[in-house]
């Protein structure tokens, strides 16, 4: 039989004011199980706490009901309480006396009535709870980035210099993202190569960052503090621990291709490094487009190279390793706006290029060495037409949302240009102008003052007409169709999420919304968790973002990760689901609606009618497992259960308050 | 929806409703509290019953409550779009919908069974709800299950199953569910 203690509290007159305490009090005595009734003027008062601690061990009580405040209020308090007493701090009920009963109540006999019923309510769930214990889950001390651009690489740097271990995953070769591509960043100008790259070699060379170059994340298990992450290394048929990275085998390569980097500008041989900064600063054959790997026959840079670090026998590599805490910097592409535009020629002209391209134009290490040439017939455009908003806020053909940073780097463009280019003319279509940022609406206003021409409306029409590309589009603000006869067309297009992160997602079970970003535990208080425990987001992987918020957004998501890792220990909550595997009939429901992947199906071996069975049952992950309990309704067997608060708790709960 | 003709004779004076209220700790148990502390005043026919999730609303507590004489019985989760636990409102709202369907066939007056969505900011809303539920019980009288069941045509039933489960259940019971 349960020996029930049940604590009343006056508040003061908080609760005394409208409920009589004593009468509730009277009515706990007679309640099945209960054999101590207390009242006290404020019970969360050292003195009221001390009283309830020494009633507890003096009559040898094995489960609490108290009787204050809200739950949402003094749960915790009452469970540190009991964690210094025999008894269980699961064995605890809270009964609302403040917040939902005296506070709203002005008539005291109702009160007291309702009062009444609440404590039976409590006191028939405590005497169904269980205690429970919440298991220490071990916190491996390392986390895992995924993504190597300026956000990932920032998360990387703020963790190993607060001295955790960091592995760096990058699917390309070099790390430095998107953003090392850029030519100058905005509002300052200060070229982006120049503070990238030494973010770039920082992290190469930091002691705590492994980074794993041309390699992705092949699976994934486990629950925060303890991932194991399996990461697939791709065959760079190169031995990095003989490269010096001298570049001879680069010079000899007789394929080429077509240059990603240089967004498909310039060629480069099937042996390269991605760009000449690259970190780690050694290249990689590509596969598909080697000779010797295709054909058997070349094999001239395993002539030229004097380490002798080539190997055409290298294959891809997998290694496993526990971490503590994964973040997310995957970062974004620029949405494929040729099939969504045919009126912008669909990709015809080569003279229509992406603002990526444009990039690489301006930049004096990109193909044209920074001069600005057309693509078609590298001469110099006269006139530039940049259009905003390509796939951005246009629901109908690309995405409803705003690319944010597209308004400032289209007047980073503009003012490049005619930078440049001091006799050109430059024209701006745009939708709006959003310039929220420190020092954004001056760099735009400069840009304007510099002799852009700003046109509202967009353009429905490029056509080529000679060797000019007509582009036609409406002035909105004075209504006028226009039309702009230009060398070259820039489109700012949007921002999508980066190729492969439905996969990667779906592997860690992190969240996306209906456009592909992934999502945060909360948009405003939570903005760099997710809904898994564990895993954090960081940059454009989460949304749309300019390097400025890409790189706090990294600090935040660091900052996690290093409170995280500086726990030895974490405590799990003891309130989930459990499974009664004779009951469980292994269809996997619960599994397929659990929303944390919490829940998995495992064949497991049973003594049934004194034979060995072999069944599958349904295991409940306590690092994953979040205790919501949908599982629970969901479960046909009745199988599952939701610890703290249990059918049978709930059920009684109810009976309590028609019957008692 | 079904007409229910009270014999207000058969109701005892000093009768009260007596309602039970499942509410997300998250949302509307928050709400709840807040309600407390802006001292808003409802009437105290109702019983808040803590649960971590509407997603963890399993049906028969509704009936366990209707069948030991609750007289209405209220479920209160979050928005649907703001779950603590990312999914399991939707799961609420589909059981829901479903059950107080079948609740509704077996004779159950409709409001007797109320399904809201309230935020923690929402003390207003809570009161509100409160009221209603209490002001509707009130007028079906005392909870009768053995009574007999005036015939009654149901709403029409989405033409299939696919189609049941996915449409916003407008049409099924507006108020409760996309309140």
């Amino acid at each position: 039989m349960s020996r029930i203690g049940v604590f009343l509290c006056y508040c003061g007159s908080n609760i005394a004011g409208t409920v009589d305490v004593e009468a509730v009090a009277e009515m706990a005595r007679t309640l099945p199980g209960v054999v101590y009734v207390e009242t006290n003027k404020y019970t969360c008062s050292d003195p009221g706490q001390e009283g309830v601690k020494n009633a507890i061990i003096e009559k040898g009580i094995d489960r609490v009901v108290v009787g204050p405040c809200s739950p949402r209020m003094h749960e915790p308090t009452w469970r540190k309480l009991l964690a210094d007493t025999p008894v269980n701090p699961y064995m605890l009920e809270v009964a609302n006396l403040r917040e939902q009963c005296s506070w709203v109540h002005k008539d005291k006999a109702i009160a007291t009535e309702k009062a009444k019923d609440l404590v039976k309510m409590a006191v028939a769930k405590v005497a169904r709870l269980s205690p429970l214990h919440s298991t220490e889950i071990p916190v491996h001390k390392k986390a895992l980035v995924i993504g190597g651009g300026i956000a990932g690489m920032q998360t990387a740097l703020d963790i190993a210099d607060a001295g955790f271990k960091v592995t760096i995953v990058e699917r390309e070769t070099s790390l430095g993202g998107k953003m090392v591509m850029l030519d100058k960043t905005f509002p300052t100008m200060d070229c982006s190569a120049c503070i990238c790259t030494p973010k770039m070699s920082e992290v190469g060379n930091h002691p705590n960052i492994t980074v794993k170059s041309y390699s992705e994340v092949e699976s994934v298990s486990g629950y925060i503090g303890n991932f194991e992450v399996t990461i697939r290394e791709k065959a760079k048929y190169i031995d990095y621990t003989k490269c010096t990275g001298c570049g001879a085998c680069e010079t000899k390569c007789p394929s080429k291709v077509i240059n990603e980097f240089e967004q498909g500008m310039s060629k480069r041989t099937a042996i390269y490094k991605m760009f000449p900064q690259a970190v780690p600063s050694k290249p990689v054959i590509d596969a598909e487009h080697c000779r010797m790997l295709q054909e058997g026959k070349c094999g001239v840079c395993a002539k030229v190279c004097p380490t002798g670090a080539i190997n055409y026998q290298d294959e891809d590599k997998l290694t496993t390793e526990t971490y503590g805490a994964i973040v997310f910097a995957t970062g974004y592409k620029l949405i494929d706006w040729k099939p969504l535009y045919p009126e912008y020629g669909g990709g015809k002209y080569p003279d229509v290029i992406t603002g990526l391209q444009f990039e690489r134009l301006v930049n004096a290490s990109g193909p044209t060495e920074g001069h600005i040439l057309r693509p078609s017939d590298n001469k110099e455009p006269k006139s530039v037409v940049i259009i905003k908003c390509v796939g951005s806020r246009d629901p109908n053909k690309g995405k409803a949302y705003c690319s944010r940073a597209c308004c400032m780097y289209s007047a980073k463009h503009a003012h490049q240009y005619l930078d440049k280019v001091p006799d050109g003319r430059c024209y701006v279509f745009y939708m709006d102008v959003r310039t929220p940022g420190k020092g954004y609406d001056e760099f735009y206003m400069n840009t304007v003052h510099d002799g852009a021409q700003y046109l509202r409306g967009r353009v429905s029409k490029i056509y080529k007409e000679g060797d000019k590309l007509i582009c036609k589009g409406e002035d909105t603000l004075t209504s006028q169709q226009v039309t702009v006869a230009a060398d070259m067309v820039v489109l700012e297009t949007a921002m999508v999420p980066a190729d492969g992160i439905d996969e990667l997602a779906a592997k860690f079970t992190v969240g996306r919304d209906a456009d592909g970003w992934l999502v945060e535990a909360h948009a405003k208080l939570r903005p760099v968790e997710t809904n898994t425990a564990g895993i954090y987001l960081a940059g454009t992987a989460q949304g749309p973002k300019d390097i400025p918020d890409s790189v706090c957004q990294a600090g935040a998501a660091a900052s996690k990760v290093i409170g995280l890792l500086n726990k030895d220990k974490l405590e799990s909550n003891p309130q989930i689901s459990r499974v009664n595997e004779a009951l469980c009939q292994g269809d996997g429901a619960c599994a397929n609606i659990c929303p944390y992947g919490a829940i998995s199906i495992v064949e497991k071996q049973f003594r049934e009618n004194s034979r060995k069975v072999t069944r599958p049952v349904a295991q409940v992950n306590p690092g994953l497992c979040q205790g919501c309990g949908a599982c629970t309704v969901t479960c046909r067997a009745g199988a599952m259960d939701l610890m703290g608060y249990t059918n049978e708790s709930i059920m009684r709960e109810v009976d309590a308050l028609c019957q008692w | 929806m079904p007409v229910v003709e009270n014999n207000a004779n058969a109701i005892p004076e000093d009768w009260e409703p007596k309602i039970i209220a499942f509410c997300c700790h998250w949302c509307t148990y928050t709400g709840a509290d807040l309600a407390g502390l802006n001292r808003m005043n409802y009437p105290a026919n109702v019983r808040v019953l803590r649960i971590p999730c509407s997603g963890r609303m399993n049906p028969q507590y509704v009936i366990e409550a209707l069948n030991k004489g609750c007289d209405g019985v209220l479920v209160c989760g979050c928005h649907p779009g703001d779950c603590h636990y990312v999914t399991g409102n939707y799961y609420a709202r589909r059981r829901m919908m479903i059950f107080k369907r079948l609740l509704e066939y077996e004779g159950l007056e409709p409001g007797r069974f109320q399904v809201k969505w309230i935020s923690g900011a929402e003390a207003g809303k809570f009161r509100d709800t409160v009221m209603k539920a209490v002001e509707d019980v009130r007028a079906l009288g005392p909870i009768n299950l053995t009574r007999e069941i005036p015939y009654f045509e149901l709403p029409a039933m989405p033409d299939d199953d696919e189609e049941a489960f996915n449409a916003v259940p407008e049409e099924v019971f507006p108020e409760e569910v996309n309140a």
